[in-house]
């Protein structure tokens, strides 16, 4: 994509040990465009979330790192930057929002020092900092903003604590917003406000957003196009609604077959893939899925297919979706 | 939070009241009596008449409740006694020996604190790394050796070397030659520090380590601070709980604890006096020297648990 605000090409994340390296994630490329809303979607383990964390340098370190690869936003190297370069990006071009907000935030200091130390390292000063953290918790529907200004993490619900996140995420106006699984430790109904949130900030500011997740359904409904991971690779990427109505890869189709429908009556069992998902640092060779694969057959023990067209999406799977049969 | 503080203060009263009565009980325990302690074996040669005398005159024969009640009254009132052999008050005594032992245990700690705080950081924000293993060392000595080999190989080391003894010239105080003062304070405060900093460092750089790992240090770096900021703001803020424990712990001793250093640096501070009068079978000099020391360690106990609860939100309610 020529277009890209933020790319990443051939990004292999693991740990090297003395002679060999285990690779986690094995070699992604995603783009996204400005303004894009892109999903990536995957089973715990498939390198989703490290994905998204090697954005910003974020990776835990050691063990892991970067071992190939590049990162591009806006024309630069995100890799190659030095702290301060990519300090001044981390948090004012693209920011993050993480999965546990019930310790993603420092417990000994208040809300309003966390949002306004932000602003202050990108060049605001105390009083437009201030204003401006009022002003972001205001957007993110907090229904009190001046007491969660003043509060301590602790005193606050998570709920409102992945607010206060994402308010501070939104403090730097950036660009690319990353948000990594925002919603597992919510509650379902909180689960739900937090997606309109970040739907409705979506629309509001223009921001591209990467949604890390393991839910289908949230993707669904809340980004344009969908990569699906599965053992340290993207193994399908299309737009939402193709791959909803037409899924070019078996492990997508079985996903999407495990999803609840509306038709599932609630004594029905729900579908579910067989087997587990592979460490991805022990791979034999050969496709990673086909253990798990109904339509497997010689070529997938062989060879690991690349991502190959398949009509309007591309797609790591040998069989066309018409030659898949029982 | 001010009832908090007054709990506190009162459970730190009772504290000092047992150890008040554990120190009396431990000296009247011990064989001798004051009047053995300041007459020594002339005691012998005394009369009968002059013996009920002295007895009278330092209460001895009295019941213990209220020898202990007269002695804690006059405590109360700053009245610390008489020393048996100098025959001069001990509040006196103390006076001079307290600043000495106070002057060298901040000196300590200052040392002690920036060596093992600046290693234990730095050494955990790059594990196995030079100044990590520097760092290593540096507690590695400070643990094994114990501080009296150090200084007297510090002192030797000065003396033969360099012919450079500071103590030769009598101690000088700091208000009357600060520099002599600042010289022949900072090589027992290193001594000293030397410890403190390995105990430190032990600590700050164990608590770092847990802290590193945390969600909340890749939020601070994921929002774009300077690294100092996220190092001192957020990653040693988080450490500091435990860094302050330690140095609690280790600023107690310190204040009790400087006996064999000052005896080897010839300091007349409160260690020098209390194993002075202990030798001398000083009640008085001992019960008080004694009861300071305690003081000290109570107060400084106290004042880490306010800190406590000045760093960290949640143990406030």
């Amino acid at each position: 994509m020529a277009d890209a605000l933020l790319e990443l090409r051939g990004v292999r994340i693991g740990m090297r040990e003395r002679r060999r390296q285990r690779e986690i994630v094995r070699g992604v490329d995603l783009a996204v465009a400005v303004g894009e809303k892109l999903g990536i979607v995957g089973e715990s383990g498939s390198g989703k979330t490290l994905t998204a964390l090697s954005v910003l340098g974020l990776l835990p370190s050691p063990p892991l790192r970067l071992l190939a690869g590049r990162i591009t936003y806006d024309g630069r190297l995100l890799n190659e930057l030095d702290d301060k370069a990519l300090a001044a990006v981390r948090g004012a071009e693209i920011a993050m929002v993480y999965q546990d907000p019930m310790t993603s935030l420092n417990p000994l200091l208040r809300i309003r020092t966390q949002i306004t130390e932000t602003l202050r390292a990108h060049g605001a000063d105390r009083a437009e900092a201030a204003e401006r953290t009022r002003q972001v918790l205001g957007q993110v529907g907090l229904a009190d903003p001046e007491r969660v200004e003043r509060a301590f993490p602790h005193e606050l619900s998570g709920g409102m604590l992945q607010r206060v996140m994402i308010a501070m995420a939104l403090a730097g106006s950036p660009r690319v917003l990353i948000a990594d699984e925002p919603t597992t430790a919510l509650d379902v109904t909180i689960q739900q406000q937090i997606l309109e949130l970040v739907e409705d900030l979506q629309v509001r500011t223009g921001m591209a957003v990467v949604w890390v997740t393991h839910d289908l359904g949230v993707v669904a409904r809340l980004v344009d196009r969908v990569a699906v991971m599965y053992a340290g690779r993207v193994v399908e990427e299309a737009a939402t609604a193709d791959l909803f109505a037409r899924p070019s890869h078996p492990y997508t189709a079985a996903l999407l077959g495990s999803l609840p429908q509306t038709s599932t009556g609630h004594r029905d069992r729900l579908t579910q893939i067989g087997g587990t998902p592979p460490d991805p640092t022990r791979l034999a060779a050969g496709c990673p899925f086909r253990w798990r694969c109904p339509y497997a057959f010689d070529r997938c023990t062989e060879e690991e297919p690349p991502l190959l067209e398949r009509g309007s999406s591309r797609a790591a799977c040998w069989k066309e979706p018409a030659a898949w049969a029982r | 939070m001010l009832i908090a503080l007054g709990r506190r203060l009162l459970s730190m009263l009772v504290t000092l009241f047992g150890v008040a009565v554990i120190i009396f009980l431990v000296l009247r325990m011990l064989p001798g009596n004051a009047l053995t302690a300041s007459l020594g074996v002339s005691t012998g040669l005394l009369s009968h008449a002059q013996l009920v005398a002295l007895d009278h005159y330092y209460g001895v024969g009295q019941p213990v409740l209220s020898q202990f009640g007269s002695w804690l009254g006059s405590v109360l009132t700053g009245n610390l006694g008489v020393s048996l052999s100098s025959r001069t008050s001990v509040a006196s005594l103390v006076g001079s020996a307290l600043p000495v032992t106070l002057e060298l245990a901040i000196g300590s700690m200052v040392i002690g604190v920036l060596i093992g705080v600046l290693f234990g950081v730095f050494g955990a924000l790059r594990p196995g790394r030079v100044v990590d293993n520097l760092g290593q060392g540096v507690a590695v000595v400070g643990l094994g050796v114990p501080s009296f080999i150090i200084g007297t190989g510090l002192v030797t080391f000065l003396a033969s070397t360099f012919h450079y003894f500071p103590s030769s010239q009598g101690f000088a105080s700091l208000f009357r030659d600060p520099w002599l003062n600042l010289q022949q304070i900072f090589f027992p405060a290193l001594t000293l520090g030397l410890g403190v900093a390995a105990a430190l460092l032990r600590t700050t750089r164990a608590a770092m380590l847990e802290v590193i790992g945390l969600n909340y240090a890749r939020t601070a770096r994921g929002k774009g601070l300077a690294r100092r900021q996220v190092v001192w703001k957020h990653l040693f803020l988080g450490a500091l709980v435990p860094v302050l424990t330690m140095s609690g712990i280790q600023l107690g001793y310190l204040l009790g604890g400087t006996v064999v250093v000052e005896q080897i640096f010839v300091l007349p501070g409160l260690g020098r006096l209390l194993v002075t009068a202990i030798n001398n079978r000083d009640f008085p000099v001992v019960q008080s020297v004694t009861l300071i020391f305690a003081s000290g360690f109570v107060v400084v106990n106290m004042l880490t648990d306010v800190a406590y609860t000045l760093i960290d939100p949640r143990t406030r309610s």
